[in-house]
């Protein structure tokens, strides 16, 4: 055991550092908020550039998730269940938008769909925009947070091996079937957890959206860009009051995380006391 | 239905883990599957399941070659080591499992399934944890679950891999004892995979004793221990010792030098004696004499300094009076001699 006044000394540093890095900016950023109370707070979120923004922003979220939840659970299956060549390939991949800077990615798809880009003479041609509109922020939000959910199952499923599976098929049991009844349920939490980090970053995604956006407002404005436009027009209440969403969001996702956490916990923990029951 | 497996190959990589295995498997029998670890046993098994598919060869249910089935068309029961049972459901929906899945004309109703569950539950003496998870039940009875779940689709055979592997000694013991008793009441064609001979010779109508990726004798258990048609199946089938030796007229005599001839003798079938009487026995010294059980185990050292295990009667070690550190002679009564490494 450490002297007494050691570990005040640790646990002071570790206040401090929270205090001043986490709770004090989340302080200002409801103080400010509510600077010109609760009647400018509401207004300045239904102003109609704001409601668009969040419009956007849950659109977005809306439509990447649920993709990144499929490509997730598919990716985590392949990679944990079966061997292939060039799965280490597959897995780095995963990751890449973890390493790559966001403002890169979105600068991928401006060379990618952009007026001068490769693909850019042909989507004029047929009418489609995908710069500075809708589609290349739904698609710079998919591509930054591809790697969340996939990341949260792969331990898991590697983890579980195969045996149960196997069991299901010599049971008689379909592919989809074994998949929903057996596969699924077995990394349940795990699913849920990466599902609230891919939307928090979905949501709070700033980076690669700024280089696809356009910025033009109450049109392909998502809340951190609207934030940011907020804020450099001097509106720092406005600015602070869409924040406080975010935030909102932020904390929500903590607690939401808390609850899964204690839940799996929960269940190992009644386990473990029942199967002590059953040796006594 | 009847099992019959031909010409099996099946190469992992660079390893060959069967190298041309066939065998017979008649309706209703129980055979095991006899091996050391890295044998085979365990991917003839599988083959058989349709868990995995082998190189070349045919596998045959009731004389309809079944090799391209799928697991799932087979319709056979597999228990696996680890008991495999779904982590997340209670010890009932693990057994109604295999109904639930069932394509929805041929599925039960929930009245049939509850009277199949119940019924699988009372015959693995499990009626009161029906409603328990896996996590909370022993190890025997998690095996036990496995097998009644593994039952509950009323499969055409019965695979069981070590199904008994994971369990301490008593449980063990038990269960295999149960396993054979269960076998007897329902005469569902099963295999099932071990190391451990005792649990083979105990359970099996039939042993295949397989070794590296071939199986080397397949019998009863009396005639695959009494008459082993390889020095592995010698070895590997109870105690044993093994000599040197040459044979005359019909009779082995042991000694130090090696002249091809492999000499086995089982412990139970050496004899002591404190004269040098016998003209094929040899000089020896006691080492160490355990007395408790039924049965005298006795080591000893030859002259040429190899080991030498005996066992007799609590009486013949009355009769005998041996202690501990003294010469004795001793007589081999009936051995098997094996010339490169043919029966001769």
């Amino acid at each position: 055991m450490e002297p007494a006044f050691v570990r005040w000394l640790l646990i002071a540093v570790a206040v401090i550092f929270l205090g001043s890095f986490l709770l004090l900016p989340l302080g200002v950023v409801f103080g400010t908020a509510f600077e010109k109370g609760l009647r400018f707070y509401f207004a300045s979120l239904r102003e109609p550039d704001a409601l668009a923004a969040i419009k956007l922003t849950l659109l977005a979220a809306g439509i990447a998730v649920p993709m990144n939840l499929v490509f997730g659970v598919a990716a985590a299956w392949v990679i944990g269940k079966f061997d292939f060549v060039g799965k280490s390939m597959l897995i780095t991949l995963i990751d890449l938008p973890f390493s790559v800077s966001p403002v890169v990615s979105g600068l991928i798809y401006v060379l990618l769909f952009g007026l001068q880009g490769f693909l850019g003479p042909w989507l004029i041609a047929h009418n489609i925009r995908i710069i500075f509109a809708v589609p290349g922020i739904v698609l710079a939000t998919i591509f930054v947070t591809f790697p969340f959910v996939a990341r949260e199952l792969l331990p898991m499923v590697q983890a579980q091996g195969n045996d149960e599976e196997e069991a299901a098929l010599t049971l008689g049991s379909s592919g989809w079937q074994t998949f929903f009844r057996v596969t699924l349920p077995n990394v349940k939490w795990a699913l849920v957890y990466g599902v609230i980090l891919c939307n928090a970053r979905a949501m709070g995604e700033f980076g690669a959206v700024s280089v696809v956006s356009g910025h033009i407002r109450g049109l392909t404005n998502t809340m951190p860009l609207h934030i940011e436009i907020l804020y450099n027009d001097y509106q720092f209440v406005a600015a602070f009051a869409v924040a406080s969403l975010l935030a909102l969001l932020a904390l929500l996702t903590l607690v939401v995380k808390s609850i899964v956490e204690w839940q799996a916990k929960q269940q190992l923990a009644e386990q473990a006391t029942a199967s002590e029951e059953t040796r006594q | 239905m009847s099992i019959s497996v031909r010409d099996i190959r099946k190469n992992f990589g660079r390893f060959t883990a069967l190298d041309g295995v066939s065998l017979e498997i008649p309706d209703g029998q129980l055979v095991a599957l006899l091996g050391p670890s890295g044998s085979g046993k365990t991917t003839l098994l599988r083959i058989i399941a349709g868990l995995e598919f082998p190189d070349c060869g045919t596998v045959q249910f009731d004389g309809n070659d079944i090799t391209d089935q799928t697991a799932r068309e087979r319709r056979v029961g597999f228990v696996f080591q680890h008991y495999a049972l779904f982590r997340h459901m209670t010890v009932f929906e693990n057994i109604a499992f295999g109904l639930r899945v069932r394509p929805r004309r041929f599925r039960p109703s929930s009245e049939q399934v509850r009277a199949k569950v119940n019924e699988l539950l009372r015959l693995i003496q499990l009626q009161n944890q029906a409603q328990r998870y896996p996590s909370q039940l022993s190890g025997g009875q998690r095996q036990r679950v496995a097998l009644a779940r593994a039952l509950a689709v009323e499969p055409s055979v019965l695979l069981l891999d070590e199904p008994f592997g994971s369990l301490d000694a008593k449980v063990r013991m038990e269960l295999r004892r149960w396993l054979r008793q269960l076998h007897d009441e329902v005469h569902i064609t099963s295999v099932f995979v071990t190391h451990d001979q005792d649990e083979a010779l105990e359970v099996s109508d039939r042993v295949a004793v397989m070794n590296e990726g071939r199986i080397e004798q397949v019998g009863r258990p009396d005639e695959v221990y009494d008459h082993p048609v390889s020095p592995f199946v010698y070895n590997f089938l109870g105690n044993v010792n093994l000599f040197h030796g040459r044979v005359d007229n019909d009779r082995a005599y042991i000694h130090e030098s090696a002249t091809g001839n492999l000499v086995f003798v089982r412990p139970h079938l050496l004899d002591i004696d404190r004269q040098p009487g016998s003209p094929n026995s040899f000089r020896a010294r006691t080492r160490h004499i355990n007395s408790a059980g039924a049965l005298v185990k006795i080591e000893a050292v030859t002259d040429w300094g190899a080991p030498v295990h005996i066992e007799m009667s609590q009486q013949r070690l009355r009769e005998l009076q041996l202690v501990k550190d003294e010469v004795i002679f001793v007589i081999p009564k009936e051995v098997a001699v094996f010339r490169n490494n043919r029966p001769s």
